[in-house]
Order: structure tokens, then sequence, then C-alpha cells
């Protein structure tokens, strides 16, 4: 089947339908309109996007753990309202990515078993502990700001349900990065203890929200597709260099530091420049030896296999009903 | 001011705890009496919502991690503006009193206390403990309070769903499978010997006649919409007696102090500081 995905898409030998949907899909793509679910596509474009959809839901769902770690320890009401609104919200952006993702034809149950059993992958950054309250503060502006760079451009996805998921969720994302600033402002104006908290959150969190925008740009393969199809608009580096730029800015509002002393604009290539990140790390978290990988997938086996009696429940009593109004 | 609500609540712009805030700022001061009240109203739903919210990231579907989540948020609204308002009595903030009371100066309930145990218990302590604070916020919109009365019919909107949510899984569990049947059961048992202590009257219910809601009186309605419920969730109202509780008093369950201990611990190591 592989071989004939890619034929296909290589633009060889089709069915007369497939040559007419190929026309169709690439004259779409050519005039940066909208494909939508009905619509012909390629297989390749169907898996990638199916891939890069779910594998962005995971994250959503996953991404609830570090945060969800500070719920009940929140050191003000207000603050605890507004990170559970928040976590929330993440489950909410999960529910409307998967939904994205169904659209193409992968039911939710089939994606949330991929990522139970290791097979979809989910952003790398929740594999990192969330240690102190001013955690949150990092995780929301460095971690949501660096979501929202790359997020923001998925807005024009060829793929209309995930363009417009993603305008949803980028909404929610900036509210989150607001919020996650403000945390780190207040400790950045707090007692002495406080600060340092926050500084030591910034430290632990700048490399890998870098990270987040996957490998340097020689290092990813499949970048160069995505961006053919309108799917990715800008490379890896390309937004980490923005990311860079403007998180070195706000940084000075906060009166706190980046724990990296390479950072600095290149005015020759217009380019924000910054020092080497620890790819080995990088890799070494994908391959699933990060500190909360194992930890993070155990919770969400253990929410799905102690729940599954409740869904067989409301499966048991739907079909009851059903019959029951079959019957009257 | 007499004669002006002591709140501001219109279409667009519900009631928030800041808005209490501002009129305890501005002057606003209750009775001891009335705070005390407050603060029972208001512990109830702070540590339901602190239990309710560990849920969120483990419960049976995400949608259910998003519904949950809406319920604790709601319930911490509520302990929010309640405890704003009590605290005009002694100085006191929200935060004051959710952080820096000790376990025998809260005024919870031994229901809301008890643990989450598993899917089915949560649904039963919901809805026994929804269709309670129906009840009694229906009542309240018309204490001679206007700001328990205010407070009151903004939570009564979001109680109202809190209950609906509990119904709906409580006919899904009670007539679903024979394991949820048995769960359900189980936690209906469970949480019995607590709901007693909803609907006792004490002395200060008796020092604030038209400003607090009667317990007593909430009783019939709470039994004839829950025999109902049960009836057709196929389950049994629970053979189980009474438990001796703390009776609104300054005994409490096992249980408080390890959740307070979580719920405290930041703010308690960082005296004196903002968030």
């Amino acid at each position: 089947m592989a071989t004939q995905t890619d034929v296909r898409d290589l633009h060889a030998v089709g069915s007369e339908e497939d040559q007419a949907g190929q026309a169709y899909f690439d004259k779409i793509i050519a005039d940066d309109s909208r494909i939508e679910p009905a619509d012909w596509m390629p297989e390749g474009y169907r898996k990638t996007l199916t891939r890069q959809i779910s594998q962005h839901a995971h994250s959503e769902i996953i991404g609830m753990q570090p945060e969800a770690n500070f719920i009940t320890r929140a050191p003000s009401l207000k603050r605890k309202a507004i990170l559970m609104a928040k976590v929330q919200d993440e489950a909410g952006h999960g529910l409307y990515l998967y939904s994205a993702a169904e659209t193409l034809g992968t039911p939710r149950e089939e994606l949330f078993d991929q990522l139970l059993t290791g097979k979809a992958k989910y952003s790398s950054i929740f594999n990192y502990p969330a240690l102190t309250w001013a955690d949150m503060g990092a995780i929301g502006w460095l971690v949501d700001g660096a979501a929202i760079v790359n997020q923001v451009p998925l807005c024009r996805a060829s793929y209309g349900p995930y363009g417009r998921a993603m305008v949803r969720v980028c909404k929610e994302e900036s509210f989150h990065q607001r919020q996650g600033f403000e945390i780190l402002l207040e400790l950045a104006n707090g007692t002495e203890a406080q600060k340092q908290m926050a500084q030591d959150a910034i430290n632990r969190f700048y490399a890998p929200a870098l990270m987040m925008f996957g490998p340097n740009d020689d290092e990813s393969p499949n970048s160069q597709q995505s961006m053919r199809w309108n799917i990715k608009r800008f490379s890896n580096d390309e937004l980490r260099q923005r990311f860079v730029g403007m998180i070195q800015e706000q940084v000075k509002v906060l009166g706190l530091t980046l724990p990296d002393d390479q950072i600095r604009f290149n005015e020759e290539t217009g380019k924000w420049e910054y020092g080497e990140l620890d790819w080995n790390e990088f890799y070494e978290v994908l391959k699933g030896r990060g500190p909360c990988n194992a930890q993070r997938m155990e919770r969400r086996r253990e929410a799905h296999e102690n729940g599954a009696w409740v869904r067989e429940a409301a499966s048991a009593y739907a079909a009851k009903q059903s019959q029951k109004a079959q019957v009257a | 001011m007499s004669g002006e609500s002591a709140t501001r609540i219109t279409p667009g712009n519900a009631l928030r705890p800041e808005d209490i805030a501002e009129q305890v700022a501005a002057g606003t001061k209750v009775s001891e009496d009335v705070a005390e009240y407050a603060l029972r109203l208001g512990d109830d739903a702070l540590i339901l919502a602190q239990r309710l919210s560990w849920w969120i990231s483990r419960a049976p579907e995400i949608e259910e991690d998003i519904a949950l989540g809406n319920v604790a948020l709601d319930l911490l609204g509520h302990a929010r503006s309640f405890l704003t308002y009590a605290g005009s009595a002694w100085g006191k903030s929200e935060d004051d009193l959710a952080y820096w009371r000790q376990e025998s100066e809260f005024r919870s309930c031994f229901l809301v206390e008890q643990p989450n145990g598993d899917f089915g218990k949560t649904i039963a302590r919901q809805l026994v403990f929804s269709i309670y604070q129906h009840e009694l916020y229906s009542r309240l919109v018309d204490s001679a309070d206007e700001t328990l009365a205010a407070i009151a019919a903004k939570s009564l909107k979001e109680v109202d769903y809190h209950r609906d949510h509990a119904i709906q899984w409580t006919l899904r569990l009670g007539d679903g499978t024979e394991e949820s049947h048995r769960r359900m059961q189980e936690g209906l048992n469970s949480v019995w010997p607590y709901v007693h202590e909803l609907f006792v009257d004490d002395e200060l219910i008796e020092r604030l006649p038209g400003v607090a809601v009667r317990p007593s009186e909430l009783r019939a309605p709470f039994d004839a919409l829950l025999a109902q419920v049960l009836g057709e969730a196929t389950l049994e109202v629970p053979d189980v007696q009474p438990a001796m509780t703390g009776n609104r008093g300054t005994r409490h369950s096992e249980h408080l102090g390890y959740l307070l201990a979580e719920m405290q611990v930041v703010a308690r190591e960082h005296p004196g500081a903002t968030w």
C-alpha cells in the first residue's frame, strides 16, 4: 500500500477518478485555498494530517497532567480557578482536534489506542515535570507561547477542519500565555523566594520550549513536503528564531533572564541567534527516556482503564434507551 | 445605603467574587452569625471543588474531564463569593480563610470531605449534594440578606446543571451494566451515612430567621426527587444508618486534614506572599 500511496503522490498513473481528484487537489493547493473532508486528497496528505492532528490532540490531553499537578495546590483561589479553566480548555482543544482528525477517517478510539500503545507520539515538553508553582507560569508563558508561534500559521493550513480548529485553539492559547506571564510577573515582583522560583522555572523550561519547534531544518526531512502541501508555512528554525526574539524582549519586563548568553540579533541575516541546544537530550526524551514519559503514559492508561466500566455502562444504557424508543 | 442592593447583578454582569470584595472594601460588614452561615455554604463548596478538581485529567472520557472540571469551577466560584462575604466580619480575605484557617475552623460537612472513590462514588456524592444544594439555593434566593440571595441566584443556575449531570449519570450507571449498577449502588451506600448531617437545624439557624434556610425543610423535597431518580435508575434508596457527624461544628472526618494539607501547602510555604 505504501508504494501505491507514494506513486499516487507523484502523479503517476492512477484511476481516472484519482487523476481528476489529484488535478483538483493540486489546483486548491496552488490557489492556497482549502481542502474539505469530502474532497479527494492524496493518501500521503491524509496520513500526514491524521498523524499531525492526532499528535497535537494527544499533546493537549497529556499536557493536562503537568498543570493538573498544581490544581489542588494553587496558592490562591483565584489562581486555582484560572488554572482549572485552563486545563479544562486543554481538554476542549483535545476534543476539537480529535474531531478534526476524525474527519480524515480515523475514529477517536483508534487514535486514542495509538496513544496508549505508544504508537503515536505527543509533544516531548510534557515529559518534563512541573515542580513548583512558578512552573505554571513558565509553562503558560514559554510552552504555550511556543505553541502559539507554531500554531498561528496553522490557522491557514490547507485542510479546512484543522485550520478552523486552530483559530479557536490559538485564541485560548493566547489567553493562557498571558496568564502564565502574569503568574511570573507576580512572582518576579514578590518575595526573594518567589523571584528565585520564577527564575528557576524559566531556566528549566527555556531549552525544552525551544525544542518544541522540532529538529533543526537540516534534520527535519518531512517539513518540505508539509510546506508544499500548505500545511506548514515556516520552517522549524524560522519559527524558533521568531520565538527567541519575542521572549528575549518579554523576559526584560519580568526583570529575569533567559539561561542562554548567546542570544543576539544578527543584523546581516535579520534573524535571532541563540546557543546550541542539546539535541541529544531531545532525542532521549523522544525515545521515552525523559523524566516523566513513563509516568504520563501510566496516568493516561490508568484513567482509560478505570473508566472502561463507565463507558460500557453509557453504551449499554444508550442501547437500552434506543430499544425502548423503538418499541414505543 | 439602605434599599440599595448590596451587590450588582444584571444580565451579562453575573456576580463575581471581586464584586463582593469591592462591596466589602466599601464598608459592607456582616454580623458574626451571617458570616458563620456563609462559611458553612462556602466551605462545602470549596471542599467539594477541591475534591472534584482531582478528576481533571483522570476522568473516564475527555468530556467528563471537562464536565467535572466545570462543576468544580462553579463550586469554587460559589466558595469564593461566600468566603469573601464571610471574611468581612473579621477583616479577612477569601484566601486568608481558605489557606490560613486550621482544620477545626472549617465548617464543611462530612459528605463533601469524603474521598472521590471510583466514578460511581463521585457521582453518588454529586447526586446527593447537588439535589440538596439545589433545594437550598432555590430558597436562599429569598433570603433577607441581599448578598446571600444574590450569590444563590447566580449559583442556582449552575447547580441546576450539576444536578442534571449527576442525575443523567445515575441513570446511565444504575441502568447500564451489572457492574455499573453494583458500583453505583455501592457508591450511594458509602456516602449515605453522611447525608443526615445536611438536614440538621441548629442554634445558628434559629438565630437567623429569614436569612438562613432551615435545613430540615429541605429533607422532604430531597427525599422525593432522590427516590424518583433512584427508582428510574433501578437503584435502591440505601438502607444505611446515619453516622455521628460534626453537626457543622469543629469536628470533621479524618479526610479533611489531608485535603487541607495539600490545598494549603504552597501558600503556607510563603507567608505574606501574594500570587
